[in-house]
């Protein structure tokens, strides 16, 4: 199907199942522990056995030397893979750095062995007996801030360029100029990365794997071992959380398919969790200026951001900058992007790349610049919006009701009780802060396939590679099948993250949910074709489906009968036209949070937050309250906690586990409300819907950070904020 | 390497794992630190393999295991209980979080052979699909999951926390040692923070364990 002008009127708008809070479909296997994930598929392959990698220990450099003789002599071993023994594997386009072979060290914990045993216990100690000798190449270093001055020098990708940015700056009446930072974070989703991995043949390979792009999985492992789709399988039901770290093939499944290309049975090999941070990706560090420059009265006259990331060479870093282009209006723009070199561990997506730090810079500067103005911040933000590209205003935005958000986020959370002047307001030992934000996250939608198969049961069941990272794919999807064909959502099964099913869009980018429903419902549209030729009715779009039955003019027939003779099958792709590029399509929220600062100690709680969204029709109001929610924790722990720390002697991260790299735990997590708006995306898909995977974390730190000034009085710009950073500037207690 | 970077130097700074001298650059080998050369290559005294009884859901299992093997991987990797699961193996993240004998335990920080005749409660054996424990249920109806990796663990805990309460275990928020025990969302939140939740369903969950304390009292 394709999708070529704006949806209208169509069996997805009825809504009885579509738009009802639906409990997970999947909900009963993952509270019992039935749900499979990766690791634990005993079932599809016999004589397992159990890999265990090594890293590297340094950041740059080559192998000199790898012993491994004491490794294959312990108990147990059955093989030992070495990078040495090997060229360089090829790599998928995404990857950054190749993912194992030839003795060239691009960063720390890059995988250099493996080792394979009977037991996980044998194979984790034979590789604790790997002696390696190393060549260290110096490098240009790993800290971004020493090398800013440098990188400033050097011409960066300008972004958006429109009126005379320069000018309209020195002359506004109002400037602000000031430069943030974020850290380097780790997605540290909590199921590690895995791989079981099945070599036969001279190029077979099928794999159980925990990855959020199956499609991708499969051209990755082609490009990896130079093999043909057709010998490739992957298979990803169940994804224990992503967050852009799973996109992409990575060393969990290279190193199970060679170790079972040398031993000839299934290897199952699963990254140990301190090796996760440093072996995969993370968001790069950023160091953000922007300049802003404003009338009296809080009009933007000239906005400028230029943004700097670290990366891999010949990787992306962070775009940062992403939503200054289109996010406010304002007649002068300079928006640039700068890469900075460096040999630490990939930078690459984490959930929202680019808006989630570019928001957390972005939205202090406009609290800053509100306060300047003697503005109220929601007020200021409103009166800033634009309806189209401010540097192309012939492109409109396809819906955007920003304003409505800020307005009736104020509304709902009391804004106008709010503490005014910073620092003012205690409760005893607290002092109480209020903030708020603005959240913009782009909203694709992508080629998406789906197969539906009607039983003669009256039963469906619908097969897509499409993943569930914990987004809630298997109920949404099951929901857009039940609509469409008149089912409850208990007649309708859900196979995901096969490869051998029809080529979904899959788990990313905040694509996943509207694509791979808009694909489900072309396959439910050609179903029901199927379904009214068989009735002798040629407008399928006359057939009304409901409880089971389906009726043409006064003909009602269940669909046991229709699928009497044996189950029917279609299948379909949405394919989204040109006529949306004509609109810039995305979703935008407003974040109000309270907070307390102890006064004494610097600790702060969040003690309230409210989100308020417009992100197009929701497809099930309770999970994508759960990816909303979701998202605001992993910005408390933006704001707040997390850093992966940079040894920026060696290269490498140095909290590179649980303990050290901090997430927010229960206790950080106290009121949170979301307010959905009753929107429609006609230009988005079929079923009207965006994404809202990653709105949720869109904006929330800087909503975090401005609570956080309001209560202490003072401004941090650096991420995260940690007590030690606000500690000698508290009040007297 | 890349022409964009084009200063880096070679320094001839060889690394050499294993050596006595280099006890701190050996530690960083695998990125955790490890036993010396010396200790690794000496045979292990007594028996490396045992046999252990356990009553894992009310059956009774005998295993013979490697005795490095933790709870945690005897019930994954012998039992096939993977309902278990495996966030960190460092007790930092609560995922693998059972009961045993009635108690909530990280059950990677223990090793299988330390827990002869100990009766262990995991995910499996407090409900099915078709079955569910009231707070399984809670768990399904108020979304307090996404990826579902964390909740196994966080199933366990929240069981054991009310048991907890229940029989007056206080904890670092309890402000009143001596006056009866409350069930709190302080408390809540308190006793559930050794189990992560990267997906953040934090809220959601406070819901669920709150709607069956509700439905217990
Ligand atoms: S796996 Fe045991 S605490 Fe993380
Ligand atoms: S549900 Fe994914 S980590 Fe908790």
């Amino acid at each position: 199907m394709d999708f070529n002008q704006p949806a209208t009127e169509n069996p997805a708008d009825r809504q009885r199942v579509l738009g009802k809070s639906t409990p997970r479909i999947d909900g009963p296997l993952k509270t019992t522990g039935t749900a499979p994930y990766a690791y634990e598929r005993h079932d599809v392959a016999e004589g397992q056995l159990v890999g265990y990698p090594l890293g590297s220990a340094i950041a740059k450099g080559r192998i000199v030397s790898m012993d491994t003789s004491e490794a294959e002599a312990a108990p147990g071993v059955q093989a030992v893979i070495r990078t040495t023994d090997m060229d360089v594997l090829g790599k998928f386009q995404m990857n950054v750095v190749p993912l194992f072979g030839g003795p060239e060290i691009l960063h720390y914990h890059q995988a250099i062995a493996l080792v394979v045993a009977d037991s996980f216990e044998e194979a984790r100690a034979a590789t604790a007996l790997i002696r390696v000798e190393y060549d260290e190449d110096e490098t240009d270093g790993f800290d971004l801030a020493a090398r800013r001055e440098a990188a400033l020098e050097q011409e960066g990708e300008i972004e958006q360029e429109v009126g005379d940015f320069e000018t309209a700056f020195a002359e506004a009446a109002v400037t602000l100029d000031e430069t943030y930072t974020t850290p380097a974070e780790s997605h540290a989703m909590m199921e590690p990365h895995a791989t079981i991995a099945l070599w036969e043949g001279e190029g077979n390979l099928s794999v159980w794997t925990s990855n959020q792009m199956v499609a991708w999985n499969v051209q990755g492992l082609c490009d990896v071992f130079g093999l043909n789709k057709e010998n490739v399988h992957v298979d990803s039901p169940f994804i224990g959380g992503g967050f852009g770290v799973k996109l992409f093939v990575r060393a969990d499944a290279v190193l199970a398919a060679l170790g079972s290309r040398e031993t000839g049975r299934p290897v199952k090999v699963a990254l140990p969790r301190p090796m996760i941070a440093n072996n995969t990706t993370h968001r790069a560090e950023t160091i953000q200026r922007i300049r802003i420059g404003a009338n009296e009265d809080g009009t933007i006259t000239a906005i400028g951001h230029d943004g700097m990331s670290e990366t891999q060479p010949g990787g992306r870093g962070e775009n940062c900058t992403a939503q200054t282009p289109v996010f406010y209006a304002g007649p002068n723009r300079l928006i640039v992007n700068r890469l900075v070199d460096m040999y630490l561990p990939e930078a690459n997506a984490m959930r929202a790349p680019g808006e989630a730090s570019g928001l957390m810079a972005l939205e202090i500067a406009m609290d800053e610049m509100a306060e300047k103005l003697g503005m109220d911040p929601v007020e200021f933000r409103a009166i800033n919006d634009t309806q189209v590209d401010p540097g192309d205003p012939e492109k409109a935005f396809s819906e955007r009701h920003f304003v409505e958000c800020l307005r009736q986020g104020a509304e709902r959370f009391g804004w106008a009780d709010r503490n005014q002047e910073p620092g003012s307001r205690r409760e005893g030992m607290w002092l109480i802060g209020h903030g708020m934000a603005g959240g913009y996250r782009g909203a694709p939608s992508t080629t998406s396939a789906a197969r539906v198969r009607l039983q003669p049961d009256g039963t469906a069941i619908v097969e897509t590679d499409m993943t569930d990272i914990g987004t809630g794919s298997y109920t949404i999807i099951a929901q857009t099948a039940a609509e469409m064909l008149g089912l409850g959502v208990d007649k309708v099964e859900v196979r995901l993250g096969d490869s051998s099913f029809p080529v979904s869009a899959g788990s990313g980018g905040q694509w996943g949910a509207s694509s791979s429903t808009a694909g489900t419902y072309a396959a439910c549209v050609k179903l029901r074709e199927e379904i009214a030729r068989r009735l002798g009715n040629d407008d399928a779009s006359a057939l009304e489906f409901a409880d089971g039955k389906v009726t043409t003019g006064d003909r009602t027939v269940p669909l046991t009968e229709i699928a009497s003779d044996g189950e029917i099958v279609a299948e379909d792709t949405i394919n989204f036209g040109d006529f949306r590029e004509k609109f810039i399509l995305a979703t935008f929220a407003a974040h109000f949070v309270e907070v307390a600062v102890h006064v004494g100690t610097g600790e702060t709680r969040v003690r309230r937050m409210l989100a308020v969204c417009d992100a197009g029709r929701i497809l099930n109001p309770l999970s994508a309250r759960s990816q909303v929610i979701g998202g605001m924790v992993m910005g408390i722990g933006a704001a707040l906690m997390e850093e992966l720390a940079v040894d920026t002697g060696r290269g490498f991260f140095a909290n590179h586990d649980l303990a050290g790299y901090e997430v927010p735990v229960h206790a950080d997590i106290h009121e949170q409300e979301v307010v959905f708006l009753d929107t429609e995306d006609a230009t988005s898909t079929p079923l009207k819907a965006k994404g809202v995977g990653e709105l949720g974390l869109c904006g929330i730190a800087a909503a975090v950070a401005n609570a956080h000034y309001n209560a202490t009085g003072v401004r941090i710009r650096d991420y995260p904020l940690t007590l030690d950073k606000v500690l000698d500037r508290l009040p007297t207690i | 390497m890349s022409p964009r970077n084009p200063t880096w130097r070679v320094k001839r700074r060889t690394v050499l794992m294993g050596s006595a001298a280099a006890a701190l650059a050996t530690a960083s080998n695998t990125g955790f630190p490890r036993m010396s050369h010396a200790q690794e290559a000496a045979a292990p005294v007594g028996e490396t393999r045992m046999t252990v009884s356990l009553v894992v859901n009310g059956e009774p299992r005998e295993l013979e295991l490697d005795n490095r093997t933790t709870l945690l991987d005897a019930l994954r990797e012998h039992i096939r209980l993977t309902g278990t699961k495996k966030g960190c193996d460092h007790g930092q993240c609560g995922a693998c979080t059972v009961t045993v004998n009635g108690r909530r335990i990280n059950s990677c920080l223990s090793l299988a052979v330390m827990h002869e005749g100990d009766e262990i409660e995991t995910i499996e054996g407090i409900g099915t699909p078709e079955s569910m424990d009231p707070m399984q249920a809670a768990f399904v109806e108020h979304d307090g999951y996404q990826c579902g990796y964390c909740t196994p663990g966080q199933i366990c805990s929240a069981r054991a926390v009310l048991a907890e309460i229940e029989a007056g275990i206080p904890s670092h928020v309890t402000a009143d040692l001596m006056a009866p025990m409350q069930v709190t969302e302080d408390e809540i939140r308190e006793r559930m923070s050794g189990n992560i939740c990267r997906c953040g369903a934090y809220s959601n969950m406070m819901a669920a364990i709150l709607q069956v304390h509700g439905g217990q009292a």
